[in-house]
């Protein structure tokens, strides 16, 4: 709660930036809100409080919410530049600001309307970031693309809602939960609701056949903001989902088990197959981030002892090696004025680290020890396993096989490929940025209780 | 302690050899190999003979899922780390006369593979072995990318397909054993053990499948093996010595320490279909070596073909099988790595791997053709060569199984005689040719590797009971286990 309040109010004087002109200031400002966020945060560990019955910083939250502090605080490292290049700058603060404090309402809220503003708090200014390059003209279809589609996905969320509160008569998960626990008793505009509300939740992670609005938005936004998305949006809202589906609706799954099966693994192979054949290399990676939400989702169907902590150290180790990834990404682009995978055509000459650094990132979406990724994709498909759902598992084992194919693409574009490049400018915050990330990936791989025993 | 040290030396050294310029580098490579090897002799010194786990370290890993960094060594991994620290060292002492761009990642990476097949070799937590089962396989797709030959960007990419299909496989079998341990779930070996051996056939068949594709992947048997002719012929010199010499050996000591135990049912229920695959990859191997005429491609063919005896020879799961197979794993190891540092030196000399190509030059230099003998008879199992220890054991395994798939079996040997003959025959006897013209005396290092390995042959060819003595009571008590959970 300290650190929902610390970030409104953030967002709230980095507004007050411009007429005050403090901007210089600004960026140290909110690394250091960020920092002090997240030690208030941590230090809610543990008291399991309640607030007007609308939200609860129980461990699940806080653990959720530490998770996208981090990411953020690495994100605003890797987007310095985004934030000087524009002629207004402090709106750009505020907004990212208050999107994060949509997704620290959606990890803790225990109340539908809670769950519904966290998400709108975090739209909101996503469709405003997506467009924030205003004179690229693929900036703004991204952004008028997700906005009606994010419109779209809410209407369908605000009338599942509707029907759950028609039927049970509450917005209150408890409540509600209750409502349903006599099985004969639920009146069938329920189940609708369930379903609505699930199509709504797989728009916002972007699940199959859900996912179109993705790769537009991914591939027209500014890279930053892709990063963004990919990572702390896309973390909300999966907890946001796992906390409505596998506590609130749990007693209700088999309305929805069999639907998300089917999502699942659509999710995984479209994209995963679909990732495959993109040569604009951020539309890789927006098809590749379809495919983890599909992985996610086996954690969630699964609804075990493995499913939240399997989803917290999947989004998490998700969450770093995007943020690697796109980091890298931007850089090459930016210095080589071209988004295909032949930019990267011999970067393991020109820049040796870079390379590097790509190398272990890459190796870790595709989940191959001893990184990260390789012990968040064992977590899942131990937890579906458990639950029984053999078919799904060997669904995900065909596609992280296809995910290497195109991860490596990348691999050996760097280090087989001939190219004619120059070096790439690296500055130096980037570079040890990028060497943080680096050895957290790997450190995460060989010591992955840390995170994982939390929850 | 001492097995702490064997495994992570390798790996410090990889790390420092980044961080090294110039020539220096390969000495440095091969120094910290020797003393790796001087490590495992420690080792071997302190060995007591017997069936114990000895050299055993527990550390807690990833509490929250039993899993244990818990590692030790009995006869059969001292054996199998052994082999790692010997072939090690003279793969890169083979390597010294050829240059390689940026030496030190080359070496760095040489080493960091030693780090994860010493791993695998003496993993007692399944999680654990399945980590450094892959690891393993990075630092080879990177040598083989970076400094192979023609194509390799499409071959290398094949082979880690492949061999990640058959590690996720093995990995789904694995969660499956776990998910079905007692109490707080364990990745423990025994627990591992037990678990398998509580199940019904119908989960163990599961199971079988699940970590026999991985190792049939690995070995490779038939009809799992098309990646393995390319990758062989792709990679650079080192790079194919350590897939054959030592990796492929991870595939027949996994069947042996984890594929045996855990579905015991499983492999007497399909042991026919497996043994019938590895014999059929033996004939099938074997003819197609005959054909070819590319020497390295040739030497890839044979290894399947050998490999393909000694999983037959296991998975007939009775002591003389088995123990062969340790046997014939080191016996190969020597042997295939001699065959291809040969095939080096003559490419290295007349820039042809072509057998029609070459031809007399055993006229040339008659201390070559020697030497080149000793490791010919070595690998078709002539007795008195170390090659004959293990393929006498093997087959003796597969015919206790079943006298048909012996008799077959068999073949390879006579197939075996058939092609290298044939090969050392082309190459050189006869005149020799406008290619062949002259022949670069072997350099210092050249005859060094060279004797090494021959000295290995012969010596363990002669007197293979050291060996012997230390595998046998390990095979005994792990086999009696298996034939136990079977009800024999």
């Amino acid at each position: 709660m300290k650190a929902l309040i610390l970030l409104s109010s953030l967002g709230v004087l980095s507004l007050l930036a411009e007429i005050f002109s403090f901007k210089k200031l600004l960026y140290p400002l909110v690394l250091l809100g960020l920092t002090v966020t997240f030690v208030l945060n941590i230090g809610e560990w543990n008291t399991n409080v309640t607030y007007f019955k609308m939200m609860t910083f129980d461990n699940f939250a806080v653990a959720f919410s530490s998770v996208i502090i981090v990411v953020a605080f690495l994100w605003f490292l890797m987007a310095e530049g985004f934030f000087k290049e524009e002629s207004s700058q402090t709106d750009h603060y505020a907004l990212i600001l208050f999107a994060l404090v949509g997704a620290l309402l959606m990890v803790s809220y225990t109340n539908m309307t809670m769950l519904f503003l966290g998400i709108e708090i975090l739209s909101i200014p996503m469709y405003i970031l997506a467009g924030s390059k205003k004179d690229d003209l693929s900036s703004n279809e991204a952004a008028f693309k997700y906005l009606i589609m994010g419109a779209f996905a809410t209407g369908f969320l605000l009338f599942g809602i509707t029907l759950i509160y028609g039927s049970t008569g509450s917005f209150d998960l408890t409540e509600i939960q209750n409502a349903v626990s006599v099985p004969g008793k639920v009146p069938g505009i329920f189940y609708t609701g369930v379903l609505l509300m699930l199509v709504g939740m797989a728009f916002k992670v972007s699940a199959a056949p859900f996912h179109f609005w993705a790769p537009d938005v991914y591939q027209g936004a500014p890279t930053m903001m892709t990063a963004f998305m990919a990572t702390i949006v896309k973390t909300a809202a999966m907890a946001a989902f796992l906390r409505l589906f596998d506590t609130t609706f749990v007693r209700v799954s088999g309305t929805w088990t069999e639907v998300l099966w089917v999502m699942a693994a659509l999710t995984l192979l479209v994209g995963n197959i679909t990732a495959v054949f993109q040569t604009s290399t951020k539309r890789m990676l927006a098809y590749s981030s379809v495919a983890h939400a599909g992985y996610m989702l086996l954690a969630l169907i699964s609804a075990n002892v493995y499913s939240s902590p399997g989803i917290l150290f999947y989004t998490l180790a998700y969450s770093i090696g995007s943020i690697a990834t796109f980091c890298i990404v931007s850089v090459v682009v930016n210095a080589r004025g071209d988004d295909g995978i032949h930019s990267f055509n011999g970067l393991a000459k020109t820049n040796p680290l870079l390379a590097g650094i790509m190398t272990i990132a890459l190796l870790s979406l595709a989940g191959i020890p001893p990184t990260a990724g390789f012990f968040a994709k064992y977590y899942i498909f131990t937890s579906a396993f458990m639950a029984g759902n053999v078919g799904l598992v060997l669904i995900a084992i065909v596609a992280s096989l296809i995910g290497v194919y195109y991860y490596f693409r990348i691999i050996i574009a760097m280090y087989f490929k001939e190219g004619k490049h120059e070096e790439v400018d690296v500055d130096m915050n980037h570079k040890i940025l990028l060497i943080v990330i680096a050895f957290a990936i790997v450190a995460l791989g060989i010591f992955p209780d840390v995170v994982v025993r939390l929850l | 302690m001492i097995t702490l040290l064997i495994i992570f030396f390798p790996l410090l050294a990889a790390l420092m050899l980044l961080f090294v310029k110039g020539e220096q580098v390969k000495n440095i490579a091969l120094g910290a190999a020797i003393v790796e090897f001087a490590l495992c002799l420690v080792a071997f010194v302190q060995y007591q003979h017997g069936n114990t786990t000895q050299f055993e370290v527990t550390y807690s890993w990833i509490q929250s899922l039993g899993i244990n960094f818990h590692v030790g060594m009995d006869g059969i991994s001292l054996l199998m780390v052994a082999l790692t620290t010997f072939l090690v060292p003279v793969i890169i002492l083979a390597s010294f006369s050829n240059q390689y761009r940026n030496p030190s990642v080359f070496y760095s990476l040489l080493l960091a593979m030693q780090f994860a097949l010493v791993g695998v070799f003496v993993s007692l937590d399944g999680f654990l072995f399945y980590i450094f089962w892959e690891l393993a396989l990075i630092p080879i797709y990177f040598i083989c990318l970076l400094w192979g030959g023609e194509n390799r960007a499409r071959i290398t990419f094949k082979f880690f397909v492949y061999t990640l299909t058959g590690s996720l496989l093995m990995l789904g079998g694995l969660i499956y054993l776990y998910l079905h341990t007692e109490g707080a779930h364990s990745f423990d070996i025994n627990a591992l053990y037990k678990a398998g051996q509580s199940l019904p056939l119908s989960g163990q068949g599961y199971v079988f499948w699940a970590m026999f594709m991985a190792f049939a992947i690995k070995m490779p048997i038939f009809p799992f093996h098309t990646w393995q002719p390319d990758t062989y012929t792709v990679a650079p010199a080192p790079g194919t010595m350590m897939l054959s010499g030592i990796m492929l050996k991870m595939g027949t000591y996994g069947v042996i320490r984890w594929l045996l135990p855990v579905a015991p049912l499983g492999v007497e229920h399909w042991a026919h279909l497996a043994i019938g695959l590895s014999v059929i990859g033996i004939v099938y191997a074997s003819c197609i070596a005959i054909v070819q005429k590319d020497f390295k491609r040739l030497i890839a063919y044979s290894s399947i073909a050998h490999v393909g005896l000694i999983s037959a020879g296991i998975l007939a799961a009775n002591v003389q099988g088995v123990q062969g197979g340790v046997i014939q794993m080191l016996s190969h190891g020597v042997n295939v790595v001699g065959l291809f540092f040969i095939v080096d030196l003559l490419q290295k000399r007349y820039g042809t791997r072509e057998i029609a190509a070459l031809g007399g030059i055993r006229n040339l230099n008659p201390q070559f053709a020697v030497l080149f003998l000793f490791v010919l008879l070595g690998s078709v199992a002539l007795p008195l060569t170390n090659g004959f220890v293990g393929e006498f054991l093997l087959l003796n395994g597969v015919y206790q199984y079943n006298a048909w798939w012996a008799a077959f079996g068999g073949l390879s040997v006579i197939l075996g005689a058939v092609y290298m003959l044939r090969s050392y025959q082309t190459i050189m006897l006869g005149e020799t040719n406008s290619v062949t013209a002259t022949f670069t005396p072997l350099n210092g290092n050249e005859k060094t590797v060279l004797i090494i390995l021959c000295a290995a042959i012969i010596v363990f060819g002669v007197y293979p009971k050291p060996l012997l003595d230390i595998a046998e009571p390990s095979v005994v008590k792990l086999v009696e286990g298996v034939r136990v959970a079977m009800g024999k």
